[in-house]
C-alpha cells in the first residue's frame, strides 16, 4: 500500500517528508513501547503510536519502519520534524484513536508486522508464559 | 583480525536528550560501508538497546565497533550497577525500569533478550557495584 493511500484513509496531516508519500508499505504496526518495535517489526512497516519523542524516530530508523502516524490528534515538535526530516522518514498524524486508524488500515488490507500465533501452538508466542 | 575498521564510543548515563544518536550514527556508518541491510539492521538493534541500557540505568560507558571482512563485533562496557541475576535479566518480559524509562517508551523487559536475537554470538558478565560488559558479534557473510 503507497503512503499515500494510508493518508488518505487516516485523513492525516503530513509535518515531514510530504516529498515521500510514494513509498510502498509493506506492513502495519502499532505500539506504544519502542522495546516492541524493535523486538517484533519487520522492515518496510509503518508504525502507529501515540509516543511523540525522540526515541520513536530513532526506533523507526534503526527498524527501518518506512512512516510513522501519530494518532488522536497528537503533533510532534519542531525538533522532532526536524530529526524525522533528518532520517527520511515521513511523519504523519491523524485525529483517529490507535483502534480505529489500526482497524481502517487493516480492512484495506495492511498485513500486520506481527506473525498471528494462535492459542496451543507449538510455536512461541509473545505471550507464551499466559 | 584482519581489521579494517575500529571505534570507540562515549555513551553517557541519563542523557535522554542525545540517546539513541551514537545507534543511528553506527547504523548510517554501516551504510556507507556498503554492509547488507539485513546485517545493518541486526546491529542497529543490537546497539540501540545496548546504548539505551547504559543510559537508563548506568553512570558511563563505552561501546567499542570493530569491523573486518568476515564480521562485526560490539563491546559494551558499562559503569554501572551490574545485573544481579543474569539469567532473570535475560527472561523476556523481566524489567527493571523506572516510570520514567517506560514513558519513553522502554523498559517492557525485551532488551537483552532482544540484543542476544539479534547476534550470532552473545555473551554478557557482570559485577555487582562495578558494571556490565556485553561482548555482542554479527558476521558478516
Amino acid at each position: 500500500m503507497l503512503l499515500s493511500e494510508i493518508v488518505k484513509i487516516l485523513s492525516c496531516y503530513v509535518f515531514a517528508c510530504d516529498n515521500r508519500l510514494d513509498i510502498d508499505i509493506k506492513f502495519g504496526c502499532a505500539s506504544d513501547l519502542m522495546s516492541d518495535v524493535l523486538a517484533f517489526s519487520q522492515p518496510d512497516a509503518v508504525l502507529l503510536t501515540g509516543l511523540v519523542n525522540s526515541q520513536t524516530i530513532h526506533t523507526a530508523y534503526i527498524s527501518e519502519i518506512r512512516a510513522i502516524v501519530f494518532v488522536r490528534g497528537k503533533k510532534p515538535t519542531e525538533d522532532i520534524v526536524q530529526l524525522a526530516e533528518s532520517k527520511s522518514i515521513p511523519l504523519l498524524c491523524t485525529n483517529y484513536s490507535m483502534y480505529e486508524a489500526c482497524g481502517l488500515l487493516y480492512k484495506a488490507g495492511l498485513e500486520s508486522t506481527m506473525e498471528f500465533v494462535p492459542p496451543n501452538s507449538s510455536k512461541k508466542s509473545f505471550n507464551s508464559s499466559f | 583480525m584482519n581489521e579494517f575498521f575500529s571505534q570507540t564510543y562515549e555513551i553517557k548515563g541519563k542523557d535522554f536528550q542525545n540517546a539513541g544518536k551514537v545507534s543511528t550514527g553506527i547504523k548510517t556508518l554501516l551504510k556507507q560501508l556498503g554492509i547488507k541491510p539485513e546485517i545493518i539492521r541486526k546491529v542497529a538493534i543490537a546497539c540501540y538497546e545496548a546504548e539505551m541500557n547504559i543510559v537508563m540505568y548506568a553512570k558511563t560507558g563505552t561501546m567499542k565497533l570493530d569491523i573486518d571482512t568476515k564480521k562485526i563485533k560490539i563491546t559494551v562496557l558499562d559503569q554501572g550497577p551490574g545485573i544481579q541475576d543474569i539469567d532473570l535479566a535475560m527472561k523476556e518480559g523481566y524489567s527493571t525500569a523506572t516510570p520514567e524509562m517506560r514513558e519513553m517508551g522502554f523498559g517492557a523487559g525485551m532488551g537483552l533478550p532482544n540484543i542476544k536475537k539479534n547476534s550470532d554470538e552473545f555473551k554478557i558478565e557482570s559485577s555487582i557495584g562495578e558494571g556490565t560488559k556485553l561482548e555482542i558479534t554479527i558476521f558478516i557473510n
